[in-house]
């Protein structure tokens, strides 16, 4: 299986300006802007190295640990 | 990164401010930016024209990331606020409407053109030597009227993208949050949260 890494980019999308920097400089590209609503990231290639969230001009993109559901977001899930 | 085509698209705006400074007519071609992201995000649903084509977008990152004259603050909240946002593209959309009927004004002969350029819907600068060849007034008017409107928001956007991120402009773009209302309003099916 393949080895994914410790952390990867999460995006806040009801506040995502969808601009596509984030998109523009993903070494993986592993970004994209779904429909120009907002950016989304494709968790299998994204390897956390925050090249987007550096970029994000509304800094709406966070690196977060690839396992860090709470509680309540596992429910939701 | 990989350098794309596109990445060199801000020369279009450079071009643009450039041929506007001798002759105002050229003025004209700033209807490119107004109607091409909006053609593209109603007959293709996509905000391609931020994404990659827009100069405006494409000279900020060459100032602020490449050449790093941006110190990279995050945008405040406010900023990014959609109250600040939709408000923005209404008092956008106003004083563009404003422009228009400044235009008709000119156009039904009630007022005189004016040969100048107005920075911020307020500081009149004088600009009467880039009318060498004499058109309709109301053409002219209207040419003085977007070039306002196109320097007043390049010069916002340099002052944003010199305090913050490159492309803070994005943020508050009135274009970009008219063409991702578009979008969204297109998309009603929503896209699965991301799950981490």
């Amino acid at each position: 299986m393949k080895k994914l890494s410790p952390r990867l980019a999460f995006v806040n999308q009801s506040e995502c300006v969808a601009c596509g920097s984030c998109m523009d400089v993903c070494p993986r590209g592993a970004v994209s802007v779904w429909r120009g609503s907002f950016a989304v990231v494709d968790e299998g290639l994204c390897v956390g190295c925050g090249q987007c969230a550096k970029e994000c001009p509304a800094s709406v993109i966070e690196i977060r640990p690839r396992l860090s559901r709470t509680a309540a977001e596992e429910k939701i899930a | 990164m990989s350098k794309h085509w596109y990445h060199y698209l801000w020369i279009w705006s450079v071009i643009y401010f450039a041929l506007g400074f001798f002759n105002i007519l050229f003025a004209w071609l700033g209807m490119i930016s107004f109607c091409l992201p909006l053609v593209i995000a109603i007959f293709g649903g996509s905000k391609a024209f931020c994404n990659r084509y827009c100069d405006r977008g494409q000279l900020l990152r060459a100032l602020g990331s490449q050449a790093g004259l941006s110190r990279r603050r995050d945008i405040p909240v406010w900023m990014r606020s959609k109250f600040f946002r939709y408000g923005f593209l209404i008092f956008f959309l106003a004083m563009f409407a404003q422009m228009l009927y400044a235009t008709y004004l000119v156009y039904a002969g009630v007022t005189t053109l004016g040969e100048f350029v107005t920075l911020f819907w307020s500081v009149r600068v004088p600009w009467e030597w880039a009318y060498p060849v004499k058109v309709a007034p109301w053409a002219a008017q209207f040419a003085f009227g977007l070039y306002s409107l196109m320097l007043t928001s390049a010069i916002l956007g340099i002052i944003t993208m010199l305090f913050f991120k490159p492309r803070s402009w994005c943020v508050y773009c009135p274009m970009g949050t008219m063409t991702q209302l578009i979008c969204r309003a297109k998309s009603p099916d929503t896209y699965p949260e991301q799950k981490i």
